[in-house]
């Protein structure tokens, strides 16, 4: 089936092309990686995690949003979603293979990274989310592979697909959570330790996930023949909307908590982040970016007759995706380590490597998601 | 089978190519691996040279793992005597010469151990 | 799957398979077996550190020992023992008027050997774990350089390897391995010493004798004489790792 992903228009092909290249410079900027070290990035003693364990952080939400579609349509009978179920599976494994290459490249001994799994450490939650990871990518691999054979002979799915799918539900949400219980459990590091983390990633999870899986609907309806239709599209626009003023309200009750308790090991990582400390103001404009792109996507989507105008809804999209993008992909991970235990700012910027690997991981996603999408559409008959 | 003597021509073709090493080797003239050196006359051994080259890495890794994940740092030589589970005290103590010695072997087998990116080359004399 | 008709032999599996799960949730749980009765500790007295003609021997016999590096690029530092200042290291017990005694003496840090390490609980391989005796140890073997230990620890005591070791070390000691990029490292109260009965390094090495290190749970060990006579404070006790590094007051 995968090879009616490989022919195509010169658009199509000049699109793979790129992405094929972006890729090879990300490997060979790893190739790099592996020769000198994580110290090719911007990473340091004070700020170990960075660029690679944020893109992780906020692609594991992306890839649990696919319950939004799922869930409506396998158990409530949502008849919208029936037709995007499938392309939000293929977001979803496009997603966490994306998540586990950034984890790849973030380890300084990725040849021993299977002593996860000999050595296996039920009180790691890194153990667990190799785990979880591991197997969401396997169920809906097997689920979407299933779902879409039976497409292909006009035929329903077979019976034992449903319990996978309707398994995948809950798995969604664990995968977001385990990954907040990797960081909301140190009690080393007050910015992650609280309750709400888990919440936060879930929420903002649900508004990112649908928003981009509208661009992509929106995308596919300019470029083939596959229609979501308003009503799908719709629904997903309002979950956004909802879950978006969720995490805003999150965010809003964590400053209230921090700031009025004004315990200072708490206050001071809010502080880095929206005000800067001394020898570290590098988040502070992208935060109040984020800031502002949320109040304009809650702005343009609380009003129904905006939602329902296409552009309207792109913009509203690329705010909602840009602005949860910069707060968990920028500043949850940095803003955990400054300032550090001894009370240092350290600075953190990624490096060009660094950066070239992350779009090459990226390009490596879109790939995916290309190929699944367009074997799909293709097996459906959708295609331009 | 139409295609059958071009198939077979194929497969014997590749045996030919993949096998390459053996005819390259036999053709050469060299045997075995060249012996490895021991630098001094052996006072003791942890075992038999036979024993020791079938599975020095197995005992290593057991060493490694008993020293520094249990703490218990006392074996056994050959005949019984107490000695220090180290690969940088005991090992290199007396093989201290990686080309002479590991190399030797290793480099004809290709074999590329990790254990030198961290421990030294030559051991001090205690 | 075998049938088994007699009951005797079903029962028996039965017994078998919750036994196994007992004692692998015992290791679960992370219970500290009580293997070794020793506790070893150390007892660092800030009043005797000789900052002023900037001795640092301990450190430097530390790093000297265990072919630490001294990476110039202050990013990728790696650092077993090091001096910090007393409201850095104290952060939590603030106070606008401590004694200058005090406020002006460096801190020697290192790793706290805590009794719950939170390090060795996230460790998704335990390359980094707790020895019966006390000491937190290190696997370099089995580290796989995910960092989440130097994420964890709640006192900056760990350094990663972030580019190979080896050209920044001015000797290398044969008599012990150095490490490799792409792994975590700290102190491990000698370990290798301790466990033939010597003290570390740094407690050797400091001319002042500013270092005491002994087993807590010996009543008569150096450390216990001097917790009896002094008051000594621990970092960040608040937060339940129960460190084994005291600093006399």
């Amino acid at each position: 089936m995968i090879e009616r992903a490989l022919a195509g228009r010169r658009g199509y092909r000049a699109w793979i092309a790129a992405l094929a290249a972006l890729v090879a410079l990300g490997a060979l900027a790893y190739a790099r990686q592996l020769e000198g070290g994580l110290g090719i990035t911007g990473m340091s003693r004070d700020v170990s995690w960075g660029l690679y364990v944020a893109q992780f952080t906020f692609l594991v939400g992306v890839a649990a949003s696919a319950v939004i579609v799922v869930l409506p349509y396998a158990v409530h009978g949502v008849k919208e979603f029936a037709r995007l179920a499938l392309l939000g599976e293929m977001l979803a494994i496009a997603a966490v293979s994306m998540c586990l290459l950034f984890i790849f490249v973030d380890m300084g001994q990725p040849a021993r990274i299977l002593n996860v799994l000999l050595y296996p450490t039920p009180r790691s939650p890194m153990f667990w989310d190799m785990v979880v990871l591991s197997g969401y990518l396997g169920l809906n691999a097997v689920i979407a592979k299933a779902s879409l054979d039976a497409e292909r002979r006009a035929q329903p799915a077979p019976a034992w697909v449903r319990p996978l799918v309707l398994l995948s539900i809950p798995w969604a949400v664990s995968i977001h959570t385990v990954t907040a219980f990797l960081y909301s459990g140190l009690a080393a590091r007050p910015f992650w330790m609280t309750a709400l983390l888990a919440p936060r990633f879930l929420a903002s999870a649900f508004a990112s996930g649908p928003a981009l899986l509208i661009l992509v609907l929106l995308v596919l309806r300019r470029l083939t023949r596959f229609d979501a239709g308003a009503a799908a599209i719709g629904r997903l626009a309002t979950i956004a909307t909802y879950a978006l003023a969720t995490s805003v309200f999150f965010l809003l009750v964590e400053l209230f908590t921090a700031l009025y308790g004004n315990i200072p090991e708490h206050v001071s990582h809010f502080r880095y982040l929206y005000l800067g400390l001394p020898g570290g103001r590098t988040l502070v404009p992208w935060s109040w970016a984020a800031v502002l792109l949320a109040a304009l996507a809650l702005a343009l989507l609380l009003a129904p007759s905006a939602r329902r105008r296409e552009g309207v809804l792109a913009l509203a999209c690329v705010s909602i995706f840009a602005s949860i993008w910069i707060e968990k992909g920028l500043g949850m991970i940095v803003t955990g380590f400054v300032p550090s235990p001894l009370g240092r700012v350290a600075r953190y910027v990624p490096t060009a490597p660094e950066i070239l690997i992350a779009l090459g991981i990226y390009g490596a996603g879109l790939l995916i998601l290309t190929v699944l999408t367009r074997t799909a559409l293709s097996v459906r008959g959708e295609l331009a | 089978m139409r295609d059958g003597p071009r198939i077979a021509a194929g497969l014997a073709l590749f045996l030919g190519l993949a096998l390459a090493p053996v005819w390259q080797r036999a053709a050469s003239g060299r045997a075995a691996p060249a012996e490895p050196v021991v630098a001094r006359p052996a006072t003791r051994c942890v075992a038999s040279r036979d024993v020791m080259r079938a599975s020095h890495m197995r005992l290593l890794d057991a060493w490694r793992d008993k020293v520094v994940r249990t703490g218990r740092r006392a074996a056994e030589d050959a005949d019984g005597r107490p000695l220090a589970a180290s690969l940088t005290g005991t090992c290199l103590g007396c093989h201290d010469n990686k080309k002479e010695f590991c190399d030797r072997c290793h480099e004809q087998l290709v074999v590329k151990p990790v254990c030198w990116s961290c421990h030294p080359e030559k051991a001090e004399k205690s | 799957m075998i049938e088994s008709e007699r009951p005797e032999r079903r029962l028996f599996l039965k017994l078998a398979g919750l036994g196994a799960l007992g004692l692998s949730a015992r290791r679960i749980l992370g219970g500290a077996a009580g293997g070794d009765a020793r506790r070893w500790a150390m007892v660092v007295d800030p009043s005797r550190c000789r900052w002023d003609d900037g001795c640092n021997g301990c450190i430097r016999a530390c790093h000297a020992a265990h072919n630490v590096p001294s990476v110039p690029d202050p990013r990728h530092e790696v650092k077993w023992v090091w001096k910090e200042k007393f409201a850095d290291v104290f952060a939590d017990q603030e106070a606008p008027h401590v004694a200058e005694s005090l406020a002006r003496h460096p801190i020697l840090t290192l790793c706290n050997h805590c009794d719950d390490p939170p390090c060795a609980r996230v460790c998704p391989t335990k390359a980094t774990f707790r020895r019966d005796d006390g000491i937190v140890a290190m696997d370099p073997h089995r580290c796989i350089g995910c960092r989440y230990c130097v994420a964890a620890c709640p006192y900056g005591s760990r350094s990663f390897n972030w580019v190979d070791p080896k050209p920044y070390l001015a000797r290398l000691d044969p008599g012990f391995p150095a490490r490799t990029k792409g792994v975590v490292e700290k102190c491990t109260f000698c370990v290798e010493r301790v466990d033939e009965g010597r003290p570390p390094v740094c407690v050797e090495g400091c001319p002042e004798k500013a270092l005491l290190f002994g087993d807590l749970n010996d009543p008569r060990s150096p450390v216990r004489e001097v917790l009896r006579a002094r008051y000594a404070l621990r970092r960040r006790p608040g937060l339940g790792t129960r460190p084994a590094v005291y600093y006399l007051v």
